[in-house]
């Protein structure tokens, strides 16, 4: 089995050889399905079109298969690509490989998830977690007015181990809403009584009403749910709904800015949300592989920040923000 | 209550005398309290599970005081666990015949996408676009009972394929992309209809004028309506006709079912197309509960099925276990998850639960099966 695997992976690379006779270079994302990533390859083909290169795209078999794309880079390296973008599925562990790449001459930029540390890569484009989140925690709290000092937020969380992504966007929706963070990495070790409670939703649409159900058990009197990205929030929203809290005493809000997030937004269902650019990050990666030119990066910020824009039908004032129209000519997915 | 136990003599087959000593005295030690419940058990295997239900009930009735034991949390439970009650439902079929289906998520999924992306997407009418959806599953199932039948192929080793391909054909046609609820219930509101709440006092008392006070509280939903039909319909196949006599008998001793002339491959093509088709009923069952269309929903449903019926007590050796006890094994699932959550307990201790739960089914399933030695 694993040697018919391995035969069927060389084979790939050999296939993949003659066509480098052109520039080449990869794109490896976390999942073949996810739209987020879906998005990101269709930016990069575009770009790799205009450019003239061959794009290879690879994914991993699930979120956090870092075997997967250690494989893929292997056959890029084989394959004698010019460099690759990636979306790391597990940060850590994806490191030396990439260094194995490197060392080989390939320039390698990670996209979306940083690499820790940060500096194993060329260079790193990425979403503000933080600061997406914090957008929303500014909106939610403003909107509030006064009442926010009594809120009562439910969390809707991504997962128990708490990847990047996760805390970084919990984390700063609080600092936005004005709740002392403690560690600003760990979710949970904060004692604000306005928190009510955390749940996992997966970031799946499913599980996103089941986590909310349990959390209004809990929290009957909820008044604001934040939630990981747009699918959670559309989970929730069924849970509130079965409840009649569909009646605006909820404020729900997320992150991600996929085109049917933006559309709830505009339908009203979703208070606001942080919209982020796939396509964006994959050409500018293509870009600067293909040129050898890498942009300026603050070194402070380790990594070039490729935007995060609150979207809302309800701006508050000094939070900055995009109308829904701007949202949906800029969405994804 | 189908609790079958058709001859069990071929998983039994081997098994060697429990009982240790030869002295007439022992033998009488042995048939104590425990040997007692080893053959109640053997005889009403369906009563473990319901007993592992009320441990599970009453534990988090003090676990989680004021907030367990309530009809609307018990609605929500319910809720919770039909999905996978009804997936739960067609993996009783297959594993009944010896086999697992490891595509059976993916099949709903499918089937959800090809309702909702055909109905919302292309706009063609959902009378059309949801017999087309059922079709689906359908084909999907029979494709799987196909591979399996005629190439001889392990269940476990073709539904390993098949869920490969029919979720590379979901990201196919669905192009990942989300279909919203608002999007669903403007075009096709009909694929959200099990996703209505029924308020069973409020029926009763409008209707018939029953003041029925039980049934304060209870908020059900037609997803639930539709689990019981299709369980029930099931139930009624597998217990009270031919073709589910066969199912029994090519899971239990598909050589011997030959030999008594049962054509075992068109039982086996039947059971995973019967399967597939139920899936895809699941499917309706899913939009109606988020409202919208979601590729990416349902990734652990396979298992979670498999889980189910696993802990209502059906024999993954085949040929024995029950309908009634899938649907009482997603609901004790439903309730430790729910349980434990409120108890405020984080999601690992639930997925460890239910592992230990799995455990526990399967070595009383193994300990009850020694009886007949």
């Amino acid at each position: 089995m694993l040697k018919k695997l391995m035969l069927a992976a060389s084979l790939l690379a050999l296939s993949a050889a003659p066509v480098l006779a052109d520039e080449t270079i990869g794109l490896i994302t976390k999942t073949e399905t996810n739209p987020f990533f879906v998005k990101m390859r269709e930016g990069a083909q575009a770009k790799a079109k205009e450019l003239g290169v061959t794009l290879i795209t690879a994914a991993g078999k699930y979120d956090g298969d870092n075997d997967g794309q250690v494989a893929a880079i292997e056959n890029l390296i084989a394959a004698g690509a010019k460099g690759f973008a990636i979306v790391p599925s597990v940060s850590k562990a994806i490191v030396p490989t990439i260094q194995k790449a490197r060392d080989a001459g390939l320039k390698v930029i990670v996209l979306d998830t940083p690499l820790d540390p940060m500096n194993a890569a060329d260079a790193t484009f990425a979403t503000d977690n933080r600061k997406a989140g914090m957008l929303i925690g500014e909106w939610a709290k403003g909107t509030l007015g006064d009442k926010a000092k009594d809120a009562r937020i439910v969390f809707l969380d991504l997962a128990t181990n708490q990847p990047t992504v996760d805390f970084l966007r919990d984390q700063g929706f609080m600092q936005g809403f004005g709740i002392d963070v403690k560690d600003p990495n760990k979710i949970g070790d904060e004692d604000d009584p306005r928190i009510c409670t955390h749940e996992i939703s997966q970031g799946d649409q499913e599980k996103g009403r089941t986590a909310m159900e349990n959390a209004l058990q809990k929290c009957p009197d909820v008044n604001v749910v934040y939630t990981i990205n747009e699918p959670a929030a559309a989970g929730a929203w069924e849970a509130l709904k079965a409840v009649g809290k569909d009646d605006g005493s909820v404020l729900l809000v997320s992150i991600d800015g996929g085109c049917p997030g933006v559309k709830n937004v505009q339908a009203g269902t979703l208070g606001a949300t942080s919209q982020q650019y796939p396509l964006k990050m994959a050409a500018m990666a293509l870009e600067a592989i293909h040129t050898g030119k890498i942009p300026e990066i603050d070194p402070a910020v380790g990594f070039l920040d490729t935007g995060a824009q609150l979207i809302t039908a309800k701006p508050v004032d000094g939070v900055p923000s995009i109308s829904v129209e701007e949202g949906l000519k800029l969405c994804w997915g | 209550m189908s609790d079958n136990a058709t001859g069990s003599a071929a998983a039994e087959r081997g098994l060697p005398p429990s009982e240790p000593g030869g002295v007439a005295s022992f033998e009488e030690a042995d048939r104590g309290p425990i040997r007692r419940m080893q053959e109640f058990l053997h005889r009403f295997p369906t009563s473990i599970p319901f007993i592992v239900l009320l441990i599970g009930v009453v534990i988090f009735s003090f676990a989680a005081p004021g907030k367990f034991l309530a009809p609307f949390n018990f609605s929500l439970i319910l809720q919770q666990v039909t999905i996978i009650a009804i997936l739960g439902v067609a993996q009783t079929l297959v594993i009944l015949t010896a086999g697992i289906d490891l595509s059976v998520g993916v099949i709903m999924i499918l089937a959800s996408v090809v309702m909702g992306r055909t109905a919302v997407v292309y706009g063609v009418p959902v009378e059309i676009a949801f017999p087309l959806g059922l079709l689906a599953g359908l084909a999907c199932g029979f494709v799987n009972g196909v591979i399996v039948t005629k190439l001889r192929l392990p269940p476990f080793i073709v539904t390993l394929g098949t869920w490969s391909i029919f979720g590379a054909l979901n990201v196919w046609y669905s192009k990942s992309e989300t279909i919203r609820q608002a999007d669903v219930q403007e075009t096709a509101p009909f694929l959200q209809w099990t996703g209505t709440i029924i308020k069973p006092y409020d029926f009763f008392s409008n209707t018939l004028g029953l003041d029925l006070v039980f049934l304060k509280g209870w908020v059900l939903n037609y997803g639930s309506v539709v689990m019981l039909i299709v369980a029930a319909v099931i139930w009624y196949v597998l217990n009270k006709t031919a073709f589910g006599r066969h199912v029994y008998a090519s899971g239990d001793d598909p050589d011997a079912a030959r030999l008594a002339g049962i054509n075992t491959d068109r039982a086996l093509i039947g059971v995973y197309a019967l399967a597939g088709f139920i899936c895809a009923i699941a499917a309706w069952v899913l939009i109606g509960r988020i409202g919208g269309v979601s590729p990416q929903a349902g990734q652990t449903a396979n298992l979670d099925s498999i889980t189910a019926v696993v802990i209502g007590g059906t024999s993954l050796f085949g040929g024995r276990g029950s309908i009634v006890g899938t649907l009482v094994g997603a609901l004790i699932v439903g309730v430790f998850r729910n349980g434990l959550a409120l108890s405020g307990l984080e999601l690992l201790w639930q997925d460890f639960a239910v592992g230990v739960l799995i455990i526990v089914a399967v070595t009383i399933d193994q300990w009850i099966r020694k009886i007949s030695s």
